[in-house]
């Protein structure tokens, strides 16, 4: 269920689901009851959303019936809960475009050049896309995939060059290291002497710095310099407010991630602060076919709790089953004694 | 009780302060813009601010846990603190605060 295709052939589907948090993964389970296959899209490489990036294992103690458990939890049980209706994931992309086709359908791009022609799209995107965190440099974004990136795509672009690692977690260690045999140099910056990546990782970057083969300095990113998107230096100060160029030809900065509302906000829907209004019926935005659920939309009255979430995507699929099945006469049932309901959750009638 | 937070402009803005909020709540609910992306579970570092130097002593001290995830904020300093981490308090009455890069 999790197969991953980037295929640049159009992929039929009834509904296009944008976010895999939980109010875009409980649609699914809503939609299937009602006959609806969905393709979901996130840009995080797993599903959960905020509940797998932010807080995996933290507690959440207002699910309803569950008294604790972890946001990585939530997920799997969700997953798990869906998993009769198969949904198609395509994760690690970013939905770039939305357009209306000829035919009423809607036409959605991601980043990696997937494209879905959805009947219906519900929009559960949550505090937006999660995306790399920007250090504050002035000027920094004319660097941005030529000399200064967030992310690993091919380690040989690395190869030979003087580069600077930023961070103190595991990504920023495990990528100190991993290029280090193949860099010409390796210097990793961090604000303080302690790191948070894995004990095993900061005692091998510590052994290489002893040997002279990597460089460890302590200090925030203060200014880089460079021309036409090649930086020559970046500057770093300490806590004693002394600044050390360092001459550099690539720059690695893993902050974490932040959440940014994206090309969401190009897609024609009416937007009020960020977020998207919905009607509390049925939770259609302001075009007709195109749905908001979770923590992106706002009525009045609207809680961000996860359980919002879970009751705007069941009025949303009973609203989702007029437009695909307009022949079709909508039938209230409960999972608890429809043998229909049962029939699509493979489960034996009445049993637990 | 008041807390008196200067944006990113520098303009101060003088907020009603309530006692047992976190302080990212009396910001938020002020109408200051801050992101505080998680909700104040000490898990994004987007509620980052700057302590008045002045007031600093009458805080309690950082968790580990807020000192690992201030890694991932921006020009942290020794006044750096994460404002869902902090309780208020009736000693905190008149605390200064500044908002730091990445929290608006």
């Amino acid at each position: 269920m999790t197969e991953d295709q980037s295929m640049k052939e159009p992929i039929q589907t009834d509904a296009a689901i944008i976010g895999a948090g939980p109010a875009g993964l409980f649609s699914v389970f809503e939609l299937g009851l009602n006959d609806i296959k969905c393709h979901i899209v996130d840009i995080l490489d797993k599903p959960g959303g905020q509940c797998a990036e932010l807080y995996p294992e933290k507690p959440i103690y207002d699910i309803p019936a569950v008294p604790v458990c972890t946001g990585s939890e939530l997920t799997q049980r969700l997953m798990e809960q869906i998993k009769p209706f198969n949904p198609v994931f395509h994760f690690g992309q970013m939905v770039q475009s939305l357009t209306k086709l000829d035919d009423g359908r809607w036409r959605l791009v991601t980043d990696e050049g997937t494209i879905l022609d959805a009947r219906l799209v519900i929009i559960a995107a949550g505090g937006g896309s999660f995306m790399p965190k920007r250090p504050p440099i002035k000027g920094i974004e004319d660097f941005e995939g030529s000399s200064v990136f967030y992310a690993v795509r091919k380690k040989e672009t690395f190869r030979d060059k003087t580069i600077v690692i930023a961070g103190g977690g595991d990504s920023a260690l495990d990528w100190a290291l991993n290029l280090q045999p193949i860099a010409k140099r390796v210097t990793l910056v961090h604000r303080r002497d302690e790191f948070r990546a894995a004990p095993g990782s900061v005692g091998k970057m510590r052994a290489l710095v002893a040997e002279g083969k990597m460089d460890l300095k302590i200090g925030n990113f203060s200014a880089l310099a460079g021309e036409a998107g090649q930086v020559s230096q970046v500057t770093i100060v300490d806590a004693d407010k002394n600044a050390l160029d360092i001459p550099c030809d690539a720059i690695l900065a893993f902050y974490g991630l932040t959440m940014k509302l994206g090309p969401v906000a190009d897609f024609g829907i009416a937007l009020k602060d960020n977020l998207i209004p919905v009607n509390t019926a049925d939770f259609e935005t302001s075009v007709p076919t195109i749905f908001a659920i979770g923590d992106i939309n706002t009525y009045p009255g609207k809680m961000k709790l996860i359980l919002s979430g879970f009751h705007e995507a069941a009025l949303m699929a009973k609203k989702a089953f007029t437009y695909i099945h307009p022949d079709r006469r909508y039938r209230f049932q409960y999972t608890t004694s429809s043998s229909d309901l049962q029939g699509k959750l493979h489960v034996e009638k009445g049993t637990v | 009780m008041k807390v008196y937070v200067t944006d990113r402009e520098g303009k101060e803005h003088e907020l009603e302060a309530t006692e047992d909020w976190t302080l990212m709540e009396i910001i938020r609910e002020g109408g200051l813009p801050i992101l505080a992306q998680c909700g104040g579970s000490c898990a994004c570092a987007t509620c980052h601010v700057y302590i008045d130097p002045a007031w600093k002593a009458k805080l309690p001290e950082p968790s580990e846990e807020e000192v690992g995830m201030l890694d991932g904020a921006f020009e942290v300093t020794e006044d750096s603190r994460l404002s869902c981490q902090i309780p208020f308090t009736k000693d905190l009455d008149g605390l200064k605060v500044t908002l730091a890069p990445g929290s608006v």
